[in-house]
């Protein structure tokens, strides 16, 4: 199957430093793929490389060829701001809109002209909550703020308001680190429903959690990739001695 | 044994040592709790005496002496040909009609020097008080009709008490004779104490009794409001710019450093500045609130880009996030969710900012807004002076009744300046966000 994504040698500085030395990864379509390894390995810089998120940051840069659905994103010609409604992203701190749940979800087919009219943002809205599982438990509170929610119901909100964008991809970035076991297993539980129509990449520092949710995984170490492989095999039978290393605990 | 007892003392609660060093901590804490607690009282004393002192001079400033005195609008002396038209109505001499009224008063007084003393007891602004009246109501000419007229500043201090009976005659504003006259209008119940309404519907004088805040309290308001336009719009783009959009190297370094710096520059300068760049340069009118407003809009800027900034900077960052990974541009970040977010805080720094320069005096004067205006100001464009160069002006001058007027006319500022600062403080409490 053609990968959705394909990076190639992709080298991220910012400043002087180097970030990511030369990372190659395909992630195939309709399937979670985790990216693991320390702190600072490099992996969170990846995901951001996806969505050219790392634009907004002074002083980085992006070296290397990262293709989406055929296209070179960092070809010129590709407006950054189409890309991430495409592909969209959900960060590790819940960060919704001090407004109301309604505004924060119909914010994207809002500047995306996506609704035609006033009936057809609601349905957008009712639908996105509706796949993010959130819409049984704010379904009488619409137009209560955001940010009255709690954590757990903070990320899905985060990721109802992502899917109303109408994205293929989704980037997630530590999604449960901010969240208590119970918001953790629904998250990953909704994670693994959404798969089913979005290609998903997550970063996670919990090998539980990429070992349970995902299909491929790349283990980060120093700004490369040291392995990548199914899940399965990544975590039974290591190549490397550092990836060994890593998921059992000796390092990391 | 002592051995175990030590190790438990160390382990457990504090030996006399720690003691020691437990107490000393007591102490400084509550020393410095005294200390705030002294600071706070001693600018609490010196704000009362302030505020104790200029309401004390000032309140009388609010209150004003009238005359009764029967008039006869006499159709000769106003309109001796009967066309009852405006012009002649403007032009005729109710000096005259008064200085009837008072002879007929005063039957006895006779010599020159004493009718003068007379005369003086009515304020110069009661001939425009019976113009009015008669513009208004031609019919009254040929009656005679009690008519109350403002009194002189000199009668006004004496009836409030400023001056004093027991002054030895030469070195009193109010002669014995003028003494006497007073006490029989006083007896006659023909004085009165009323509330000064000409104080805020007037524009200023030079004679104190007539003389309003209203000229100074419109210019004011126009100066404010050029000021507003051009420093609110300018100081939030700047800081919106500087914030979301500059890229950070040595020149924004460099901005950074020169707007911090605008922001503490003496605000004589920024009048000399409004000279060289308004009135030198741009030749807009002198003592204009439209130039007014501008050099008050330099100085005001620094102050509202810091504050915008400010505000600006503390919306998280995962705020920007959300809506660029959203695919927002960074407008629209910008503006759908930053700029609100950032809106109560850069409004109470634009607010401080324009008290600021509500009490501004300094650079106006060097813009010749310290002209003498007896006109209420029509337009950003007219003469026009503001409430501190007023107070400035007042505080200047020699005449006694102008102290209170002084007083009056900070009162009037003051209260202006806790208004908006009430505002301020409203607005950021309402808007706080939590996060």
């Amino acid at each position: 199957m053609e990968p959705i994504i394909s990076a190639k040698n992709v080298s991220v500085y910012y400043g002087k430093k180097q970030a990511l030395k030369g990372v190659n990864l395909d992630i195939p379509e309709n399937q979670i793929t985790a990216l693991i390894g320390p702190s600072g390995c490099g992996k969170s810089t990846f995901l951001r490389c996806l969505n050219r998120m790392n634009d907004t940051i002074e002083g980085c840069r992006v070296e290397g060829d990262i293709i989406v659905d055929g296209k070179d994103i960092y070809d010129p010609q590709i407006d950054e701001v189409y890309l991430r409604a495409r592909v969209g992203m959900v960060f590790q701190k819940p960060n919704p809109f001090p407004k109301s749940i309604y505004d924060n979800v119909a914010y994207a087919p809002r500047i995306h002209g996506l609704a035609r009219n006033k009936d057809e943002l609601d349905n957008m809205v009712l639908a996105s909550l509706e796949k993010a599982g959130l819409l049984a438990e704010v379904q009488d509170r619409l137009h209560e703020i955001g940010t009255s929610l709690s954590g757990g119901q903070q990320q899905r909100l985060c990721i109802a308001r992502a899917l109303a964008a109408q994205p293929d991809i989704i980037l997630m970035d530590e999604p449960c680190s901010a969240l208590d076991p119970i918001a953790t297993a629904k998250v990953e539980e909704l994670i693994e429903e959404l798969r089913a129509s979005y290609t998903i990449i997550i970063v996670t520092h919990s090998m539980q959690q990429a070992a349970r949710i995902s299909q491929q995984t790349a283990f980060f170490h120093l700004g490369e990739i040291v392995e990548v492989g199914k899940t399965e095999q990544v975590f039974t039978s290591p190549q490397d001695s550092r990836t060994q290393g890593y998921i059992t605990g000796r390092f990391g | 044994m002592t051995d175990i007892q030590n190790q438990t003392n160390k382990a457990g609660w504090p030996t006399n040592g720690a003691n020691k060093i437990l107490a000393k901590r007591h102490r400084t804490e509550r020393n410095f709790r005294r200390l705030g607690l002294t600071a706070i009282l001693i600018a609490m004393a010196l704000l009362a005496t302030l505020l104790v002192s200029i309401v004390g001079k000032g309140y009388s400033a609010f209150i004003q002496t009238t005359i009764t005195l029967d008039i006869n609008f006499e159709q000769e002396i106003l309109d001796p040909k009967d066309t009852r038209s405006p012009e002649t109505l403007k032009a005729a001499s109710y000096g005259s009609v008064i200085r009837n009224a008072l002879r007929t008063e005063f039957p006895e007084v006779k010599s020159r020097i004493e009718l003068r003393r007379l005369f003086g007891l009515i304020s110069k602004g009661a001939v425009q008080e019976l113009r009015n009246a008669v513009l208004a109501n031609p019919k009254l000419i040929g009656t005679t009709r009690a008519f109350e007229l403002t009194a002189s500043d000199d009668v006004d201090m004496f009836i409030k008490g400023y001056i004093s009976r027991d002054v030895v005659e030469q070195d009193r504003r109010i002669k014995n004779n003028e003494i006497v006259w007073i006490d029989r209008l006083q007896n006659q119940n023909a004085i009165q104490t009323r509330f000064n309404t000409r104080f805020f519907t007037g524009g200023d004088s030079r004679e104190p009794e007539v003389a309003g805040i209203l000229g100074a309290m419109v210019g004011s308001l126009y100066t404010l409001f050029i000021t507003f336009i051009i420093s609110f719009p300018i100081g939030v783009m700047s800081a919106i710019y500087l914030e979301e959009f500059a890229p950070k190297n040595k020149l924004t370094d460099v901005i950074e450093v020169n707007i911090n710096n605008l922001a503490a520059v003496p605000s004589i300068v920024f009048g000399l500045l409004g000279v060289a760049l308004f009135l030198n340069v741009a030749h807009l009118p002198r003592s204009a609130p439209l130039v007014g407003g501008l050099t008050l809009a330099l100085m005001t800027l620094p102050t509202i880009i810091i504050a915008a900034r400010a505000s600006i900077r503390a919306v998280p960052g995962s705020i920007r996030n959300a809506a660029l990974g959203l695919g927002a541009s960074k407008q629209q970040a910008v503006f759908h969710h930053v700029l609100p977010l950032s809106l109560p805080g850069i409004l109470t720094g634009t607010i401080i900012g324009l008290s600021q320069a509500l009490g501004e005096t300094a650079p106006l004067l060097m813009i010749g807004m310290v002209a003498f205006i007896v006109d209420i100001p029509g337009g950003v464009t007219d003469p026009a002076t503001v409430l501190p160069v007023q107070i400035f002006l007042w505080a200047d001058s020699p005449e006694r009744a102008f102290v209170e007027k002084t007083s009056g006319a900070i009162m009037v500022l003051l209260s202006f300046l806790v208004f908006m600062n009430a505002a301020a403080v409203l607005l950021r409490k309402k808007f706080e966000q939590r996060w």
